[in-house]
């Protein structure tokens, strides 16, 4: 039974059971009837039939010159079908061996079982069909030879590779038959649990039997062993072999398994005694001898009597099982995504063996591939078969072979709690061939595992699932930018856990004079339902995320990197080291950190390390570019420029001229020096944000965000909270700025306008402007997720952003026309993806998981938006 | 912003007859990017200075049809200094003495008079020497000044705004005909043309003058020099946010092209042939191999993969680049679109990065990175060892990279400075080989190292040379 081998002899049977997902091949001669069983028996679209194909590739259903063309393109969809987890009804005559050849192999590929469905009529009954139907008239010969290819090949279908084959012999038959479509055996998704699955027992069953206690199991009758709770056990196999009580082991989970108290699924060792048992040439090696003197010590009328259900047992198991819904899938040695829920040699042995290259090691024993390093699949897989010394997690997977047998632990793991629950061996009961791998060489669920990134991860278009928008899509051109500027230019993705969000001013203003200004920032957060907001001074520099370490081991443990690097990070807002300086980037991290040690700041958050979100100043330190080539040349042009222009006109205006052309002049006059009050104005405004650097001396960084340190973010605190925490570390070294914040209600009048008129003395001295946040660093409405943050920039500070001249009233009436939603869209999109890094790496997902979500707020940055907003 | 241009003759208010502008009247209009006014500072028998003063409207730079895309900045150095729009402003103002005509004064036309044009802010990255290389063969003489970025910053040193005077003998036509055609010239930054065809027709402008100029090839080039491609914006982007991103193109060999010309500023290794040479000896690795596949990671524009498809015995070849940019133009160098299929079938190109493990680039004979890895940061160097040596894993690995010591024989770069903007290291020979000798051991490889170039003594070769082969 159970997906193996099935013979049926269904020549009177009219019930034909097909597994739910498999390719059906109908098999008959020209006017058997094949097109009306198929429709009255499957949806149209399950159909793939070959004069189908023929109109669609050649226009007439029974042009036989295209039939090569119809059948490709039959095959093709057949084969999308079966990948998709669809059943295929092939609607085709496939009296030939050779016809039905590729379909075998197409049921293969896609690890599904091939049915044939043999429609045996006479030669009479479809031959007066065929003379019915006036686009069939060819002649009674081409139906004789169809049913004679037909019979010859009957009997070896199952030889071809049919693992189920019904034959209708009679018109009754055919209009009797009726189809039932059964579950895969792998399919027990209608399982939900709760489950304990325990790894690989090699006959440990005093281990077994203390496990079982503490996880809550009392004696019962019937089952031996029961959860009052009504929990449910999982064997992951390997239960026989090497230990010292294969026995009572397997007793205990057969009568589990047949109470309804437990699944299992075979373990390599299971089947490989049970081929012994059917006295079948096996190696006695690697354990099964002690389970074979185990058996030969056995009473000889016990001894026939276990080995007869044992045998009955372990051939009724299934490869693997998909259960609770399709969220968990249980196999002895894992399975892929591509083999989850399907049926086929290889999937088994998959499941029995894992996958391996077809090397071996220097111990003799096989290589494995790494299939759970490539899993991306969304079920949670748990497996064992390979002793590791610690069960962990990686890519939602987990091996919990703890090595009970090699003197390890016996483990269980709790679902859905996802709880470890082990107790050690009494005993080193057998060696390991292999040593055990080493903790820091097994692949584990963090950065300390392999690090190396795929490129699939990243490239063409991809698909973020975050918890504050559910999917993010990032269109293949924008991750191909990302690709470049992360290959060329960002750090180590190691210490890249998180990438600032872009940030939306606030509309702008109808105040005279004003672009923006406090009021509309209020107004958008009041419209959101938001009562309370933090108003933060913005400090003009560039942003900056600082990773700071106690130590180079603290580093090395959570990052993952050398333990002699330094122990942090400081970069932009493109995962780019600000410092090209390696010294003083060293002097930076270094002194910050031990201004956190010396404050207590580790042992205060019980952390080893943190994450800040900060601008860093002076602006001039790392916009040196962008002074040279933008924003200086333009002073100096407009300076230079404007004088000889107004020079020009004071010599004009000193010759005899009439009235007129003297008032133009006037005029001229008046319009050029309002410009070069502009330009000074232009001039004051960038160099406010400049100022001469030694090293560190004169740069300060403000910390706004206290992102996260071990084990938690802070996204769960509001900016209150922020504020006041990171206002403590100014106190730490003087190179920490404090930031001038001030809390509103929005339904107070008064705290608003006092609100609006901080920023203006603010911003008038030469100030950036604010931040406006909501109280809660996550806000949602009732449309969603709420803008993080609304910045409301100064009147001079805009100077730098819209030019010189902005304030002239015909400018600002057309820069007040700007369109905001494109920006507001992005800054959410990249603070839920910025939330997601943190709390992926929180969390010890492999560093692919956290890279992505980082990767994905580079790879947005680079749509095409407005970049002065 | 402003230009003057005086004149020393005798009668000299007849000049204004010339220009068609009443040296008593202001004449004032608008123009497509702005405003323009004409005014006579002075007038006297035997001189007069015209001043062209235009207004260019900031925001209807960026906003309005003038503008190249809808990302360029408010913040611009356009509305001060002499441009291509002050070509179109001159156009506006003199467009008969442009064309050479005069009803009142036509036996003046051709009269060569003493000018002196001023012009006081000027945009050049090319300096002085780009000016005088532009004005001088036309007969001026050329007084330039420099200014610095900032008064207040005295240490950010000067700036590429200058101003310019120039004089010579010319006739009317001739010296609005230098100005309108040759500011552009001068101008190192996007030109924000009014209309893309009218810009196309400057040079037609140039009348017979401009044919005769020897530096005519530059004039033309610079006018379309800053073609922008859909690729780069993306980029652009990126680099906006942060530091400017460079194109990683190096041009070692005989480029042509017009942004090659760009980039090549970028690139100081002056060992003219290096290149070639460079590629002669991966091929010769190559075939040395018996291969009959290779992936060139880190292709660039495909000078290596245009050499390795004329390899009969190569029957698979993939080129890889991080550069889309890149990729574009190895395409284009290639003739992609056109390549027969028996070619086609051979060949492809791909974006990958040597950072990310990818299943793509493995099974191949030889890799090639040739001067790829020196674009690494070195802390990132690890990742792309397991990513060719433990993961690609070919038969064969040819690296070449430069070999830091001989710089010293070029005089423009010395024992400093690197070949290339874009290199975070160049390894001497010493250190070269202690890296060759790792990948050796951790990835069981035999190392072979050669030089490429004429050695000298001391520092060697100009480029180092590692084959590896899998053990």
């Amino acid at each position: 039974m159970a997906g193996r081998k099935e013979r049926t002899s269904p020549s009177i049977s009219t019930t034909i059971t097909i597994p739910d997902l498999c390719l059906v091949v109908l098999i008959g001669a020209s006017g058997s009837g094949k097109s009306t069983f198929a429709a009255r028996h499957f949806q149209p679209t399950e159909v793939l039939s070959s004069d189908q194909y023929r109109g669609v590739v050649g226009d007439d259903p029974n042009d036989q010159t295209v039939t090569k063309a119809a059948f490709d393109a039959l095959h093709y969809i057949a084969g999308l079908r079966l990948a998709l987890g669809r059943i295929a009804v092939i609607d085709a005559t496939n009296v030939k061996p050779q016809d039905r050849a590729p379909l075998v192999r197409l049921a293969h590929e896609h690890d599904v079982h091939a049915v044939a469905i043999v429609l045996n009529l006479d030669e009479a009954i479809c031959v007066e069909r065929n003379a019915a139907r006036p686009d069939r008239q060819f002649g009674a010969q081409v139906v004789r030879n169809h049913i004679q290819s037909l019979r010859r090949g009957i009997r070896g279908l199952e030889r071809e590779g049919f693992r189920r084959v019904y034959t209708l012999n009679s018109l009754e038959a055919v209009n009797a038959a009726q189809i039932v479509r059964e579950p895969l055996w792998s399919d027990r998704r209608s399982e939900s649990g709760p489950f304990d699955i325990i790894g690989d027992i090699h006959g440990c069953y005093d281990e077994l039997t203390e496990l079982l206690g503490a996880l809550g199991y009392v004696e019962d009758a019937e089952a031996g062993l029961r959860h009052p709770a009504g929990r449910r056990v999982i064997f992951l196999g390997d239960l026989v072999d090497r230990g010292p009580k294969i026995i009572a082991v397997t007793q205990l989970v057969m009568r589990m398994v047949a109470a309804g108290q437990a699944f299992c699924v075979p373990g390599n060792h299971d089947m490989k005694l049970e081929r012994y048992l059917r006295g079948r040439q096996v190696q006695v090696s690697h354990g099964l001898a002690e389970s074979v003197a185990q058996i030969n010590a056995l009473p000889e009328d016990v001894r026939a009597a276990w080995t007869q259900q044992f045998r009955a047992f372990a051939d009724g198991l299934i490869s693997h099982l998909v259960l609770d819904g399709g969220a968990l899938v249980v196999a002895h040695a894992g399975m892929k995504e591509a083999y989850q829920g399907r049926a086929s040699g290889r999937v088994r042995a998959f499941a029995l063996y894992g996958e391996t290259t077809g090397e071996t090691d220097e111990f003799g024993l096989p290589v494995r591939a790494d299939w759970a390093a490539d899993y991306r699949g969304k079920a949670t897989v748990v497996y064992g078969h390979t002793p590791v010394p610690e069960a962990l997690w990686l890519n939602n997977t987990i091996n919990i072979d703890t090595g009970c047998v090699f003197g390890g632990r016996l483990t269980a793991l709790r679902w859905p709690e996802r709880e470890l629950v082990s107790v050690p061996a009494r005993a080193v009961y057998a060696q390991p061939v292999r040593p055990l791998l080493a903790p820091d060489v097994a692949a584990s669920g963090d950065h300390s595992g392999d690090t190396l990134l795929r490129i699939e991860d990243v490239q063409g278009k991809q698909i973020v699932t975050t918890r504050l928008m559910k999917n993010i899509i990032i269109e293949e051109d924008r991750t191909a930018a990302a690709l470049e500027v992360m290959s060329r230019f960002a750090l180590d993705p190691r210490w890249l856990i998180y990438l600032p969000p872009t940030m939306s001013p606030s509309e702008t203003t109808i105040q005279p004079g004003w672009l923006e200004y406090p009021t509309e920032a209020f107004a958008y957060y009041r419209q959101q339902g938001i009562s309370s907001v933090v108003c933060e001074e913005k400090h003009m520099g560039s942003r900056a995320v600082l990773i700071l370490c106690r130590d180079g081991e603290a580093a090395a443990r959570r990052f993952g990197v050398p333990a002699e690097s330094v122990p942090g990070v400081c970069y932009t807002r493109t995962g780019r080291r600000f410092f090209d300086d390696d010294a003083l980037d060293r002097e930076l991290i270094t002194r910050l950190s031990t201004a956190l040690t010396a404050a207590g700041f580790w042992e205060r958050y019980e952390t080893d390390w943190v994450c800040l979100d900060a601008e860093l100043l002076p602006w001039s330190a790392k916009a040196q570019g962008l002074l040279h080539e933008q924003y200086a040349p333009v002073a100096v042009a407009g300076h230079v420029a404007l004088s000889a222009a107004l020079a020009s006109v004071a010599s004009a205006r000193q010759r005899a001229l009439p009235e007129a052309p003297s008032a133009a002049l006037d005029a001229l006059s008046a319009r050029l020096r309002e410009r070069e009050d502009d330009i000074t104005r232009y001039t004051a405004a960038y160099r406010r944000y400049c100022w001469e650097v030694d090293g560190l001396q004169g740069v300060r960084i403000a910390p706004f965000h206290l992102l996260a340190t071990e084990g938690k973010t802070y996204l769960d605190r509001d900016h209150r909270w922020h504020m006041t925490e990171l206002a403590q570390l100014a106190e730490a070294d003087p190179l920490f700025l404090a930031t001038r914040h001030r809390e509103v209600r929005l339904l107070d009048q008064e705290e608003c306008a006092a609100a609006s008129e901080w920023w203006a003395e603010m911003t008038e001295q030469g100030g950036e402007g604010m931040v406006v946040k909501p109280l809660d660093f996550i806000a949602r409405g009732s449309r969603g997720l709420i803008q993080p943050a609304v910045k409301c920039h100064g009147r001079e500070y805009l100077r730098i952003i819209y030019g010189p001249d902005y304030t002239e009233p015909a400018n600002l009436e057309r820069l007040r026309k700007r369109g905001l939603t494109g920006k507001r869209v992005l800054a959410l999109r990249e603070f839920a993806l910025g939330v997601e890094s943190l709390e992926r790496f929180i969390r010890r997902e492999p560093l692919w998981r956290v890279h992505q979500a980082v990767f994905a707020v580079l790879a947005l940055e680079s749509e095409p938006v407005d970049p002065r907003l | 912003m402003l230009i003057t241009l005086t004149c020393y003759a005798p009668n000299a208010p007849e000049v204004g007859y010339l220009l068609a502008k009443n040296p008593d009247s202001v004449f004032e209009r608008e123009f497509s990017a702005g405003q323009v006014w004409v005014f006579y500072p002075e007038v006297a028998e035997d001189h007069i200075t015209v001043a062209l003063l235009t207004e260019i409207d900031p925001v209807g730079l960026v906003r309005g049809p003038a503008a190249l895309t809808q990302l360029d900045q408010y913040v611009n150095d356009r509305p001060y200094v002499s441009t291509s729009l002050t070509s179109v402003a001159l156009h506006t103002a003199f467009a008969t003495a442009l064309a050479g005509r005069n009803k009142e004064r036509p036996e003046r036309l051709n009269e060569r008079m003493r000018w002196v044009v001023a012009l006081p802010a000027v945009a050049c990255d090319g300096g002085e020497d780009l000016m005088a290389r532009l004005f001088t063969p036309l007969g001026y003489t050329l007084t330039a000044t420099r200014h610095p970025l900032d008064s207040s910053f005295l240490a950010w040193g000067a700036s590429d705004i200058y101003s310019v005077r120039l004089e010579g003998e010319q006739t009317v036509r001739d010296v609005l005909g230098h100005l309108y055609v040759l500011l552009p010239v001068l101008d190192n930054s996007k030109h924000y043309y009014v209309d893309r065809e009218e810009t196309e027709k400057l040079l037609d402008h140039g009348g017979a003058w401009l044919a005769l100029h020897p530096e005519r090839e530059l004039i033309a080039r610079r006018y379309l020099r800053y073609k922008r491609t859909l690729i780069s914006s993306a980029l652009e982007r990126l680099a906006a946010l942060d530091v400017p991103i460079e194109p990683e193109v190096e041009a070692n060999g005989s480029e042509t092209s017009d942004e090659a010309a760009g980039a090549s500023e970028l690139a100081r290794e002056p060992g003219v042939g290096l290149h070639e040479q460079r590629l002669q000896a991966v091929l010769a690795a190559i075939r040395e191999s018996n291969a009959h596949s290779l992936v060139d990671l880190g292709c660039g524009e495909g000078k290596l993969l245009q050499l390795a498809l004329k390899e009969r015995q190569l029957t698979r070849i993939l080129g890889v680049d991080v550069s889309s940019l890149a990729l574009a133009r190895a395409r284009r160098r290639l003739h992609w679109e056109t390549m027969p299929p028996a070619q086609r079938a051979r060949i492809d190109i791909v974006q990958g990065s040597l950072l990310y493990r990818d299943n793509r680039l493995a099974g191949f004979d030889v890799a090639a990175l040739v001067e790829v890895i020196e674009h690494l940061d070195a802390p990132r160097l690890s990742a792309m060892e397991r990513v060719v040596f433990e993961h690609a894993r070919p038969r064969r690995v040819i690296v070449t990279t430069p070999n830091r010591e001989y710089n010293v024989h070029w005089e423009t770069l010395g024992s400093e400075r690197l070949r290339h903007s874009d290199h975070r290291f160049e390894w001497t020979r010493a250190e070269g080989r202690a890296w060759a000798e790792r990948m050796s051991a951790t990835y069981h490889y035999e190392v072979t190292q050669q030089e490429i170039g004429a050695a000298e003594p001391e520092i060697g070769a100009p480029s180092q040379l590692f084959i590896f082969d899998q053990r």
